[in-house]
């Protein structure tokens, strides 16, 4: 039984129904516990103090803003390649997620940038590229939107997803040399993504990115199997003659 | 080919103001700057080359949704569809076009608006440089942006929304060479790399575009 298996709307259904409870399930045990012990189970920072800890709301969904625009390149390629609408309809309802991701971790680092950097905004590489995806991902959700026929717009949008991705790539290291040209690196450690972190940071950490990851997958079941079903009774109300 | 290009641009021409209203609407936005940040010299002269490249884009944004549209309208667009030509190079021609009365005249515009602004004498060279070599990369990525949106009633904000992010690189690299021209600092490698982006738009994008339009008018 291969993956193309579940490019059959039924057979996604039947596993997305089956798999969801766990997925949440999980989700919430992952991120319930990740945060709990983040925030009371690890000591302050000797330098950065208890603001260290919005770390556990922000590295997760800055990793999981990046890999939802992946995804939704993934499943692009495949509705592009093998017109699998299941694919289509997964980058579709990827994207809301994807740009909720990436404001939270907009959010949250402006809120840790403000006492430890004294600034609520820097335009610092890094966020700098993250704004630019945010406004991709503004943009994809408005075509998917603007345009009537399903297939088209799944064809529009998975050519600009595409084009957008080598774009977005591009911006991120023009971005890196703009800064660069107009000052040195400002005082920005971010780069805790990494084993930089001790470990009595890195397990909760660790344990809220697989709680998010878990959490953008039940999502992104919960919103596909809901697409589907809107497009299947647009096609019963079709059939049964009444058009819209 | 030839015939395309040379019908597009009498359109341009004839079409009441599509020609010149890029270049009014950059001469606008150059003059309403000093009354937006204030008058002072020095000011202006530090701002100029990133508002001259930013009023460039701008101008150049706003003949977008008029470079396929109208041929949509009235099915000159099936027709090219259809036609021998393939698509991708009829889309190129467009985008050429598109740079021949929008692109080519605000480069020759940006010096006289320079003035304006008080650009340092060293930079007008680096600046129209950076224009020449970075405005058709506008053109193609527009071009683009259009074939999306060609199908959409009341396209016109949405074709902002989708192409500017398209011109974060650009922008980026063709202000940097601007910048330091007018700083009088080395501006090779920045300059070498908005030519690396222009080129590469030129080659791939049409397909893009092409395949876009393709879909869109199925």
């Amino acid at each position: 039984m291969s993956i193309w298996t579940y490019a059959n709307p039924v057979k996604f259904l039947a596993l997305s129904t089956r798999v969801q409870p766990w997925l949440w399930a999980a989700a919430s045990i992952a991120i319930g516990v990740g945060l709990v012990w983040g925030f009371f189970g690890t000591p302050d920072d000797f330098r950065q103090g208890s603001t260290v800890k919005i770390i556990y709301l922000h590295v997760p969904s800055a990793l999981m803003a990046i890999n939802a625009w992946f995804m939704m390149l993934v499943t692009s390629l495949i509705w592009l390649i093998r017109r699998h609408h299941v694919s289509a309809l997964a980058a579709k309802a990827a994207a809301p997620v994807g740009v909720v991701m990436t404001l939270i971790a907009l959010v949250t680092g402006a809120i840790w940038g403000q006492p430890m950097w004294g600034t609520w905004w820097a335009w610092d590489p890094r966020l700098t590229s993250f704004l630019i995806l945010f406004l991709f991902y503004l943009g994809y959700i408005a075509l998917w939107e603007a345009i009537e026929d399903p297939d088209t717009a799944a064809d529009l949008t998975s050519i600009l997803c595409l084009v957008g991705s080598v774009f977005a790539v591009l911006s991120r290291y023009a971005v890196q040399f703009w800064n660069q040209g107009l000052h040195q690196g400002t005082s920005v450690p971010v780069a805790t993504g990494g084993r930089t972190v001790a470990d009595v940071f890195w397990y909760p950490l660790l344990l809220s990115m697989i709680g998010f990851a878990l959490l953008f997958v039940a999502l992104v079941f919960y919103r596909t199997g809901t697409e589907i079903r809107i497009r299947r009774a647009a096609a019963l109300r079709a059939r049964a003659g009444r058009g819209l | 080919m030839t015939a395309l290009l040379i019908r597009d641009l009498r359109l341009a021409m004839r079409a009441g103001g599509g020609f010149g209203l890029a270049l009014a609407f950059f001469l606008i936005v150059v003059v309403l700057i000093p009354f937006s940040v204030g008058p002072e010299a020095s000011l202006l002269s530090v701002i100029a080359p990133g508002v001259l490249w930013l009023g460039a884009l701008l101008s150049c944004l706003l003949s977008l949704d008029r470079l396929l549209a109208i041929d949509f309208e009235d099915g000159t667009l099936d027709v090219l569809a259809t036609a021998p030509l393939p698509l991708e190079a009829a889309l190129s021609i467009k985008a050429l076009a598109h740079w021949l009365t929008t692109g080519l005249p605000l480069v020759l515009a940006a010096p006289v608006l320079g003035v304006l602004l008080n650009l340092p004498g060293q930079g007008y060279l680096w600046l129209v440089a950076s224009l020449a070599l970075g405005t058709p990369a506008l053109s193609v990525i527009g071009t683009f942006g259009a074939a999306l949106t060609v199908g959409i009633k009341r396209g016109g904000l949405l074709l902002s929304l989708l192409v500017l992010p398209l011109y974060i690189p650009t922008l980026i690299f063709g202000a940097e060479v601007a910048r330091r021209g007018a700083q009088g600092t080395d501006a090779t490698t920045p300059l070498l790399m908005l030519a690396g982006i222009t080129l590469a738009t030129i080659a791939l994008l049409p397909f893009a575009s092409a395949s876009v339009l393709r879909r869109g008018l199925r």
